[in-house]
């Protein structure tokens, strides 16, 4: 079975050509610029906007520190909103992710508790703050009630997912030794999941802490009620100063939670 | 593959450990992959299956600690009937039957002494194990076990940081750990290089020996199962076609085995 290798008779060509490719993106550039058009957006609409943009930053500058007190409260009642919701809704999503997984629970309880999760997830938190102000009045438990839902939403969810992952050889090994399924999942099933989770949290309390920011705006709690009771007032200094606030907070929330990240690797 | 096979009746005068009869395993009702096996295992010493892949080996090992679930026939482990155990009575049956796998099957991201450890779930109350407060007498035993392994400096490395050979001597010190009745132990050396193998199997070998617990191992190695077992079982198309002691696994029965001869 002696085989020679002859050079190719014709000029061949290594990849096909993406004709259904090229072709979606014409559409995409078509459709992008009569889109501009329709909507008005033409360059004297920017240069406008622009202008009025300059004229609002200059009213912005320089913040206005002077509410301080006022700007703290807010802040921390927001922070406390964050953390609070990111630790009720991990203590919910633990079990509710176990249960969620397709691999470790029948498919009797898996479905109705996907169900659940998605119903979480398919509401903006906006949304669900507006809900739970509605039903328990204005203030912080609003607030801290409608991310509780977006956490579940959030983590659960992938929590499930990462441990429809794990490797099912480490859950037999654990399995054959006579282990109950609270064994199994201590020893084969966190273990696999473990540092995944932590990070989803990490994710979770840092997007909370964003969103904590805001659900004060329909009244339910935190630094936004503040910020949008002084745009309604044209307090545009002090607008700039609960910016650089939350700013610096979300950047403070990013640092530690990376170091944590870190760590845990 | 007409030819019937002469074989000797399983080591006499020893007690049975394991008694199999009548096994089937249907995956897909009506195309049996155990059609109908009976296998007495001895009290002590290494039995060896042996057999071309996919002929059920791993099935059957899989049905004893009930991995796998048997469509038909009984297990019989010092006379209890493993076939019909369900909920604690299973868990309780499975802690006496260690297990050690082709691919170790340890917990990646467990130290070695909680991988060691973990045979003992089938022992300790919930609260041991979540809170890792195992009884002394089991960390005395996991320590005793890691030096015999020859891993004494290990217990604190995580698993996924040990090499194959190292993986498969934490697999077999945590299935000793159990204390079992009986070891199945499923291509254990499958996935190791030639040299290491052999060590492991040489390990296997003492430390069930110096235990006094008998050992049931899948293998495709034939030398090696001739050279380590006492008893040699030839499955093929999921029957046992051949049982007996190593010397009389011949050349015919290897050809019955495995089909063919081009490979011999």
């Amino acid at each position: 079975m002696s085989a020679t290798l002859t050079p190719p008779a014709g000029r061949r060509v290594a990849f096909a050509p993406n004709w259904p490719m090229r072709i979606a993106l014409l559409l995409l550039a078509a459709y992008t610029i009569w889109a501009c058009t329709r909507l008005g957006l033409t360059w004297d609409r920017v240069l406008h906007g622009l202008g009025e943009g300059g004229k609002l930053l200059a009213r912005m500058v320089p913040p206005n520190f002077e509410r301080w007190s006022l700007l703290l409260e807010g802040l921390l009642e927001s922070l406390q909103i964050a953390v609070l919701a990111s630790a009720i809704g991990i203590l919910l999503s633990l079990p509710l992710g176990l249960l969620a997984a397709r691999n470790l629970s029948p498919w009797f309880i898996a479905g109705p508790v996907r169900a659940v999760i998605a119903v979480c997830r398919s509401l903006h938190y906006v949304i669900v703050a507006i809900l739970f102000v509605k039903a328990i009045g204005f203030g912080a438990l609003a607030g801290t009630a409608a991310l509780v839902v977006a956490s579940i939403g959030f983590i659960a969810k992938l929590f499930a997912e990462a441990i429809e992952e794990i490797s099912m050889k480490q859950v037999e090994a654990i399995r054959a030794t006579g282990a109950s399924a609270m064994k199994v999942i201590a020893y084969a099933v966190l273990p696999q999941v473990a540092s995944r989770f932590i990070g989803f949290c990490l994710y979770q309390l840092d997007s909370n802490l964003r969103n904590s920011t805001l659900v004060g705006i329909v009244g339910a709690g935190g630094i936004g009620g503040t910020l949008f009771a002084a745009f309604k007032r044209f307090d545009y200094d002090f607008v700039a100063a609960i910016l650089l606030a939350i700013i610096a907070l979300i950047f403070l929330a990013e640092i530690i939670s990376g170091r944590v990240r870190a760590a845990l690797r | 593959m007409s030819a019937t096979m002469t074989a000797t009746a399983p080591a006499a005068g020893l007690a049975s450990a394991l008694e199999i009869r009548g096994l089937v395993k249907e995956y897909v009702a009506g195309k049996p992959v155990l059609r109908g096996v009976d296998l007495a295992v001895p009290a002590e010493g290494i039995t060896a299956i042996i057999g071309p892949s996919g002929t059920g080996k791993s099935t059957l090992i899989r049905c004893i600690n009930r991995l796998v679930e048997p469509t038909r026939g009984s297990i019989k482990l010092h006379g209890e009937e493993l076939t019909g155990l369900s909920g604690r009575g299973l868990r309780l049956a499975r802690r006496r039957i260690g297990m050690v796998f082709q691919e170790y099957n340890l917990v990646e991201r467990l130290s070695v002494m909680e991988n060691v450890l973990s045979g003992r779930l089938g022992y300790v109350p919930l609260w041991r194990a979540w809170l890792r407060k195992y009884p002394q007498a089991d960390i005395d035993r996991a320590f005793m076990l890691l030096d015999a392994v020859g891993l004494p400096e290990h217990a604190t490395r995580r698993a996924d940081a040990l090499s194959g050979g190292q993986r498969q001597r934490v697999g077999i010190a945590r299935a000793l750990m159990q204390r079992p009745d009986i070891l199945l132990a499923d291509e254990p050396t499958s996935s190791l290089d030639p040299r290491t193998a052999v060590e492991v199997l040489e390990l296997l070998t003492r430390l069930t020996a110096a235990e006094g617990v008998p050992v049931i191992i899948n293998i495709h190695n034939v030398d090696l199962a001739k050279r380590y077992a006492r008893r040699i079982v030839g499955m093929s198309g999921g029957s046992v076609i051949f049982d007996g002691p190593p010397e009389e696994l011949e050349t015919h029965h290897l050809r019955a085995i495995y089909g063919g001869e081009d490979w011999m």
